[in-house]
């Protein structure tokens, strides 16, 4: 049992370092990773099964029993977001053979890419805040090199100001830990949210709650944190900007969600209207930011960033149907995100460009990949009956429950802004003729390329079909988490009475 | 740096440095010390021998690129960790091998707590090695 | 002594947060080599700060017998420094190269990534 919620982080690390040995050979390095995605997306799928049959599951790293040691643990919240990244992973592995080049292979790409893997699993498994820290940084480290990866003056400059924003965050995370360790003497999660409602300094952890918002929000990208993100998102090779899309700044909300509904649940009204205002604020400008663009990855940069104020503000309404609605947004938007970014890699080799001033007449030149785009995109816009529309009406549905008629106001502005962001790429990129008179068609493409570019796009789309059209499982699923969330009885006890055997 | 003093007293430094930091690698079991500052220690061996007979001299002197003795620290780590499965604990649980005697009575007793130490060392070393060669490289 | 080296974290933080004002990287990066030394004097203040032995238990001892400092505190911040240590020397790497391509360490004039009038189209 133990062992099973290791594998996350330890499959990745072993992966990373096959393929740091064989790096030299390209093909030879493209099986290792894929073969390493395929297990971890083996393991998280276990993982799922157990949860949802057996509730919370927890093991306790070297037999230290909770909260002396580092717990593992893996309820509704981590083992899908475990799923999720491990289909993200698979996919982008998938892509990366045809859009990699044997350069950035050489200086290690896929092992960079696996310790990406590992931070961001790492991180949800694990049940220790410190721990927590630590898969943070390694999946800094790994960014890190993935953004500036291949060296090219754009990436320094886009890489140069990723890194600063995002130490700035790190040493936040530190230093309210480590007060954090100092009001209540543990860093385990399950015991701070015991020791910390006996803690009698309303200031304090008011205060600490904030720089926790600070931290995370860096990471999460809401506003006004947000400035790493559209400054170095489009410098990398598609494949990084991906996988950075579908899991960095969710890793950001996921650690947002876990300290608002297990550290701190006690201290609502104050820091939950903080979160509301974010949260609106990060819909608008994100939004009105993509508006504003006109280079295909720029606009999805600025979309992200959009989407996060919708996850924000379901953790912000912090009612049972709006924490459902973040985590069922949180599924739709990961694989719709990352499917975009894949599209917007295969336009740009077909088109020749990112700037849709420059491109255009896909539409023509590949229907397969137009509908693909449509799937995606229109389910980032939220159109019924994608599953982009269901995961807002649960966060719509949610904020009418509470009167909060202001957000729904805004959350439906947003919406449509999406749209107009979405309508313009479709008919910029793919509905006008390419300025340059040619678009070069997806059958120009080698097959093996041509597989490795639309088998990932077509998986990631097909799960987005799945949400939209079979949406009540997941629906239900998303409603169970937020019942283990809101009252997490059960975590405390897989975590603090020794469930280890 | 070509000084004379330097390199005459790096051929003998170094050699000491890197004992002392095997001496400080294995007292770190049950005393201060351990595999990060050993490993620190050992990489200063390495900059100091770069400074004085230059770059590629440290190199060649290592052997082994830095960046592959990091990853097989990584590997002997999580290796140590993995140990545990064979006696049915928990990942990252310690345990002890007897090699001679019995644990009781001061026989010789080895742990994956060893092993993980000297990952960490070899991942230091390898590490800061890196580092410090592609920041000389540059310059 | 929380007390004075709780002030001694508040200046290495102020000191540090002025030098990310400045312009130039090489100080931004110094500002935030202090904010993490501050961020581990934190933790180690957070422990609490006693006259007290190491923490290492007697042989054939279960448990240490007189009053030892606390372990966990000295814990986390070795791993910090040592995560702190290793991203720093990124960023370090990381700027010397920037240098080197761009030619300058003034964050205004690094326009490559978010050009300041960015490409618009001119007509259809």
């Amino acid at each position: 049992m133990s062992w099973l919620l290791a594998l996350p982080f330890f499959i990745p690390i072993t992966t990373a370092l096959i393929a740091f040995l064989a790096r030299g050979r390209k093909h030879l390095c493209s099986v290792i990773s894929i073969t390493g995605c395929f297990a971890a997306l083996c393991v998280s799928i276990a993982i799922v099964t157990l949860v949802v049959s057996g509730g919370p599951q927890a093991a306790q790293m070297g037999d230290w029993q909770a909260p002396y040691g580092i717990t593992l643990i893996a309820d509704r919240l981590s083992a899908v977001m475990l799923l999720i990244s491990a289909i993200v992973g698979l996919c982008v592995a998938l892509f990366a053979i045809s859009d990699i080049n044997e350069n950035r292979v050489k200086l290690g790409f896929h092992c960079f890419f696996q310790l990406l893997l590992a931070g961001v699993s790492g991180s949800f498994v694990t049940g220790d805040l410190f721990n927590l820290y630590v898969w943070f940084e390694v999946m800094l480290i790994a960014s890190f090199a993935l953004l500036v990866l291949g060296g090219e003056k754009i990436q320094l400059d886009g890489g140069i100001k990723y890194v600063a924003l995002n130490l700035v965050s790190t040493l936040l995370m530190l230093t309210s830990i480590g007060l954090l360790y100092g009001l209540t003497g543990t860093l385990n999660m399950a015991q701070l949210h015991i020791s910390l409602a006996e803690v009698d300094n309303p200031v304090a952890i008011s205060t600490l709650a904030v720089i926790f918002i600070c931290a995370f929000g860096i990471k999460a990208a809401i506003f006004p944190l947000f400035f790493w993100l559209p400054a170095s998102y489009h410098v990398p090779p598609v494949a990084v900007t991906a996988v950075f899309a579908g899991l960095l700044t969710k890793v950001g909300v996921y650690a947002l969600i876990r300290t608002f509904t297990l550290i701190f649940p006690n201290d609502l009204g104050f820091t939950q209207n903080i979160l509301l205002g974010a949260a609106l604020l990060t819909m608008l400008t994100g939004v009105l930011g993509a508006a504003a663009q006109y280079e295909f990855r720029k606009i999805l940069s600025f979309h992200i960033i959009s989407q996060i104020g919708f996850l924000i503000l379901g953790l912000a309404l912090n009612s049972p149907l709006a924490l459902a609605g973040t985590v069922f947004y949180m599924i739709h938007n990961i694989v719709a995100k990352t499917n975009l970014f894949l599209i917007s890699g295969t336009a740009q080799r077909l088109a020749g460009s990112y700037e849709l001033n420059e491109i255009g007449g896909l539409y023509k030149a590949s229907p397969l990949l137009s509908t693909f785009f449509f799937i995606a995109a229109f389910s980032l816009a939220g159109f019924p009956p994608l599953s982009g529309f269901w995961a807002k009406l649960l966060l719509v549905k949610a904020s009418l429950d509470q009167t909060a008629y202001f957000v729904t106001a805004v959350a439906l502005i947003t919406g449509a802004l999406t749209l107009f962001s979405m309508s313009k790429i479709w008919a910029e990129a793919f509905w006008k003729p390419h300025p340059q008179g040619h678009c070069k068609s997806l059958y120009s493409l080698s097959v093996a390329e041509r597989l490795q570019r639309l088998l990932p796009v077509s998986l990631l789309a097909s799960i987005t079909l799945i949400l939209g059209f079979m949406p009540e499982p997941f629906i239900e699923y998303a409603l169970g988490t937020a019942g283990e969330l809101l009252h997490p009885d059960d975590y405390l006890e897989a975590v603090l009475t020794g469930s280890s055997h | 740096m070509n000084s004379i003093i330097l390199q005459t007293a790096t051929r003998v430094l170094v050699a000491l440095i890197l004992v002392f930091s095997v001496y400080m690698l294995l007292r770190g079991h049950n005393y201060p010390g351990g595999g990060f500052i050993a490993g620190l220690i050992a990489a200063s061996a390495f900059a100091l021998f770069a400074m004085a007979w230059g770059m590629e001299a440290a190199q060649s002197a290592l052997r082994i690129p830095p960046g592959n003795l990091a990853v097989s620290g990584v590997a002997l780590a999580g290796l140590s960790g993995l140990m545990a499965i064979f006696y049915g604990d928990g990942p990252f649980s310690g345990q002890w091998l007897t090699l001679i005697g019995a644990k009781e009575e001061d026989g010789i007793v080895i742990s994956n707590v060893l092993f993980f130490d000297i990952g960490v060392y070899l991942t230091v070393l390898g590490a800061v090695l890196t580092l410090i060669f592609a920041l000389e490289e540059a310059s | 002594m929380e007390g004075p080296l709780a002030v001694v974290v508040g200046i290495l933080i102020a000191t540090g947060v002025y030098l990310m004002l400045a312009r130039d990287l090489l100080h931004y990066l110094f500002g935030l080599v202090l904010i993490s030394n501050a961020a581990n004097l934190a933790i180690f203040i957070a422990g609490r700060l006693t006259r007290a032995s190491p923490p290492l238990i007697p042989e054939g001892q279960e448990a240490p017998q007189i009053v030892v400092a606390n372990p966990l505190p000295q814990a986390l911040i070795l791993t910090a420094i040592v995560i702190g240590f290793g991203l720093l020397a990124f960023a370090l790497a990381l700027i010397a190269q920037v240098y080197r391509e761009l030619g300058t360490l003034d964050v205004d004039r690094m326009r490559i990534a978010e050009p300041v009038r960015p490409k618009r189209k001119k007509s259809l």
